[in-house]
């Protein structure tokens, strides 16, 4: 089934602080379409590991938050996109506990496992591009 | 700049979360809880996040070091009141906060560091009494 985008919203990250307004704009789409509070929480959770993956790698980017729907369920997508330097293995960097900054490496496949849709795209040199999708239900 | 204040309670300090953090905010606690704990001689840290809605993997990290540095400065941490959403996201998301004490309110969190205070101190005499 085709997945139609409902509403769209660009914000740009530019530095620590920002993850702040971008919490709460993704929450205020998630309660608009009803979603409860351990999906809400997940989602907004999923939201902050991806922000601080691109403020730590990339220094900025920006964000898209989309209500979509599919059939009769509602959800929320959000894109990361950055111009960083990419990741190299992806696969590698999927694994719980890899990291190559000082983190506990679990920002990747963690994020993954908060969400019903999770995708990355990376070329090393040009940046990434992660989305994520959570269902109202999901 | 923002920042979390920190209260003295006795021979524990309290720090109650209000805001959301971001990372800088997060760092600073965890400095000033550690300088705190050596400044006043504090035996027990007791940190409230009730009003705090996410904790991610840094977040996860800071409290994880926050109760490792004041252990070592032999102060024990803490965590209470939880939110359920964040407990159930936190053990998805693969932290379990091993090494991190924790209470379901502030009511039960200073009874525990009550009873740890009050081991160590049987613990201390009966050092005492070997060496003697």
């Amino acid at each position: 089934m085709m997945l139609i985008t409902l509403s769209k919203d660009s914000i740009a990250i530019t530095r620590e602080q920002d993850v702040v307004p971008l919490r709460n704009r993704v929450k205020e789409v998630a309660v608009k379409i009803g979603m409860g509070l351990v999906n809400q929480t997940k989602l907004i959770t999923a939201a902050s590991e991806l922000v601080r993956n691109m403020l730590r790698y990339a220094g900025t980017g920006t964000v898209l938050i989309e209500v979509v729907s599919r059939g009769r369920e509602t959800g929320v997508r959000l894109t990361f996109s950055d111009k960083g330097p990419g990741i190299a293995d992806i696969s590698l960097a999927m694994q719980d506990g890899y990291s190559t900054g000082k983190s506990l490496g679990l920002g990747l496949p963690g994020t993954r496992r908060l969400v019903n849709d999770f995708s990355i795209q990376s070329a090393v040199g040009q940046g990434t591009t992660v989305t994520i999708l959570k269902w109202k239900n999901g | 700049m923002d920042k979390i204040p920190i209260l003295r309670m006795g021979a524990f300090l309290l720090v109650t979360i209000q805001v959301d953090l971001y990372d800088r905010l997060a760092l600073n606690l965890e400095t000033d809880l550690v300088n705190m704990v050596h400044k006043t001689g504090a035996r027990g840290v007791l940190i409230d996040i009730s009003a705090v809605s996410i904790v991610d993997s840094f977040m996860g990290r800071i409290l994880g070091n926050i109760a490792s540095m004041t252990r070592v400065l032999d102060a024990e941490t803490v965590v209470v009141g939880m939110q359920p959403a964040v407990a159930i996201t936190l053990i998805e998301l693969g932290l379990s906060l091993s090494g991190v004490y924790t209470a379901l309110d502030v009511e039960r969190g200073m009874a525990l560091l009550q009873t740890k205070l009050g081991s160590d101190d049987e613990l201390t005499d009966d050092d005492a009494d070997y060496t003697e």
